[in-house]
C-alpha cells in the first residue's frame, strides 16, 4: 500500500513536476484552440459539401471522408510528421498535428453536420423558399440552426474526443500535457506526475462527460 | 518532385517486398488485439449495465465513477500509467496485455453507458409487465428489456467500436508488435518512407470495410427524426 503511494501519489514529486506540467496545460491548451475550431470549420464545409447539386464533388468529398475515418489518428499523424519529410516537405510537431487532426477532425464534425442538416426535413426547405429566401440564406438561417441544436450532444462529444486526442502529440514530441508528465516520470522513476496529469484531463473533461450522459439519456426517455 | 524519385521515395518495390511479411504479421497482431478488445470490453460493458438496472446505489455510485473516469482520459495516459507505472510496485505486464486491459476497459466504459440509456428507454411498463408474468431480474433483462433497448443501441455501439479497436494504434508506444510499430521499425532500417505507406495501406485494408459497413448498420438502424 505504502509503495502505490510512493509510487503514484507521491506529492513531493508531483510538486516538482507541477511548472512543467503547468506548461504542458498550456500547449495542450494551445493545440485545442487551433484544433477545435479548424475542425468544425472544416467540418461544416464537408457537411455543406454533402448536400452540393456535383455528384463529383459529394462522392469525392465522401471518399475522403472514408479514408480518414479508417486511418487511425496516430497513424495519420506518424504519416505527416515522419513520412513527409522523404518528400522534403519538414513540418513542425505543431503543425504536423494540426494538419493530421484537422483532417481527421473534419471528416467526423462533416459527418456529424450531415446527419444533423439531413434530419431538417424537406418542409422546412419549401416553406423558407416559399418566403422568398435563396439557398445560401435558407442554409445559413433555416437548416443550420436546427441541424446544429439535433446533433448537438454528438458535437459535444467529439468535442470531447478531439480534447483526449491531443494528447497523441506527445509522440511527436510536441510538449503538451501527456508529454511533459512523461518526462518528469522518465527523469524521476516515478509515475506520479502521470497521475497528476490524469487528474487534469479529469477536471477538464469529467463536466462534459457528465453533459453527455445527461443529453444521451434524455434523448432516450 | 518528379513521378520516378516519387514512387522511390514512397512506393519502392524491393521495399515493399521486403515489408509485406512484417507488416503482415502486424495486421494479424492488430486484428487479433482488436477481437479481444471487443470481446471482453462487450462483455464488461454490458454485465455492468445489467448491474446498474439492480439499483443498488454504492454499487451503481462505482460503476458511474469507473464509466465517467474512462470516458474522460485519453487512452494513452492509463496505457503509460499502466505500463510504467505498475513495474514500480513489482508488476510487469507485458505490452499487447496492457494494451489489451486498458482498450478493454475503456470499451467496456462506453458500452456501459450506451447500453444503460437504452435500458432506460424501455418503459417502466414492460418491466412491470414481466415481472407480473412470473420473470425474474436476469429473464427480464435478457428476454424482454435487452431485445427492444439494443436496437436503439446499434448505431452508437458500432460507431464506439470502430474508433477504439483503431485505438490498437497507441500499441506502437508501449513496443506491441502491430501494423504502425512495424511499419516504423522497417522505415528507420530501409530509411525509406515506402514501409509507412504499406502500413497506412495495412490500416486502409482493415478499416475501409469496417467503416463502411459501420455507415450502413447505422443507416439501417438510425432512429429517424420527423
Amino acid at each position: 500500500m505504502d509503495l502505490i503511494a510512493q509510487q503514484f501519489f507521491n506529492l513531493d514529486i508531483m510538486r516538482q513536476a507541477w511548472p512543467l506540467i503547468l506548461r504542458g496545460l498550456g500547449m495542450t491548451l494551445m493545440i485545442c484552440a487551433a484544433v477545435v475550431p479548424l475542425g468544425l470549420a472544416g467540418g461544416l464545409l464537408v457537411g455543406l459539401a454533402s448536400q452540393s447539386r456535383s455528384a463529383l464533388l459529394r462522392r469525392s468529398v465522401s471518399a475522403a471522408i472514408t479514408l480518414f475515418r479508417a486511418l487511425p489518428p496516430l497513424v495519420l499523424l506518424i504519416l505527416i510528421y515522419a513520412g513527409l519529410p522523404f518528400a522534403g516537405i519538414r513540418l513542425n510537431p505543431f503543425t504536423a498535428v494540426c494538419l493530421a487532426f484537422f483532417l481527421n477532425n473534419a471528416s467526423f464534425y462533416g459527418e456529424i453536420f450531415r446527419a444533423g442538416i439531413e434530419s431538417v426535413g424537406r418542409g422546412q426547405w419549401e416553406a423558407a423558399r416559399s418566403t422568398g429566401l435563396r439557398g445560401p440564406q435558407i442554409m445559413a438561417h433555416v437548416i443550420l440552426p436546427q441541424a446544429v441544436r439535433n446533433v448537438l450532444p454528438d458535437l459535444v462529444s467529439n468535442t470531447v474526443e478531439v480534447v483526449k486526442l491531443t494528447s497523441l502529440a506527445s509522440v511527436v514530441a510536441l510538449p503538451e500535457l501527456l508529454y511533459s508528465a512523461e518526462m518528469a516520470r522518465s527523469v524521476t522513476y516515478n509515475a506520479s506526475p502521470v497521475v497528476l496529469a490524469a487528474g487534469i484531463y479529469l477536471l477538464m473533461l469529467w463536466p462534459f462527460v457528465r453533459l453527455m450522459s445527461r443529453l444521451e439519456h434524455r434523448v432516450a426517455q | 518532385m518528379d513521378p520516378a524519385h516519387f514512387l522511390d521515395t514512397f512506393f519502392r518495390p524491393d521495399l515493399i517486398a521486403s515489408s509485406l511479411p512484417l507488416i503482415g504479421k502486424g495486421m494479424l497482431i492488430t486484428i487479433e488485439i482488436a477481437l479481444a478488445v471487443i470481446v471482453t470490453g462487450f462483455a464488461l460493458g454490458f454485465a455492468l449495465a445489467i448491474l446498474r438496472a439492480r439499483g443498488i446505489r454504492p454499487i451503481n455510485a462505482l460503476i458511474i465513477v469507473f464509466v465517467d473516469v474512462l470516458r474522460a482520459l485519453p487512452p494513452l495516459v492509463p496505457v503509460l500509467l499502466i505500463y510504467f507505472g505498475l513495474p514500480g510496485i513489482g508488476i510487469n505486464l507485458p505490452s499487447f496485455a496492457v494494451l489489451w486491459l486498458v482498450l478493454s476497459l475503456v470499451l467496456a466504459a462506453f458500452v456501459e453507458e450506451i447500453v444503460w440509456a437504452g435500458i432506460l428507454s424501455v418503459r417502466k411498463g414492460q418491466w412491470e409487465a414481466a415481472r407480473s408474468t412470473g420473470l425474474s431480474f436476469l429473464p427480464t433483462m435478457t428476454n424482454v428489456i435487452l431485445p427492444q433497448a439494443v436496437r436503439l443501441t446499434i448505431p452508437p455501439l458500432t460507431n464506439r467500436t470502430i474508433a477504439i479497436t483503431k485505438n490498437t494504434a497507441l500499441g506502437t508506444v508501449i513496443g506491441v508488435g502491430e501494423i504502425l510499430n512495424q511499419a516504423t521499425t522497417a522505415v528507420s532500417f530501409s530509411g525509406n518512407a515506402t514501409p509507412l505507406m504499406v502500413g497506412a495501406i495495412a490500416y486502409l485494408i482493415i478499416f475501409i470495410p469496417v467503416v463502411i459497413v459501420g455507415g450502413w448498420i447505422e443507416r439501417r438502424f438510425a432512429w429517424k427524426r420527423a
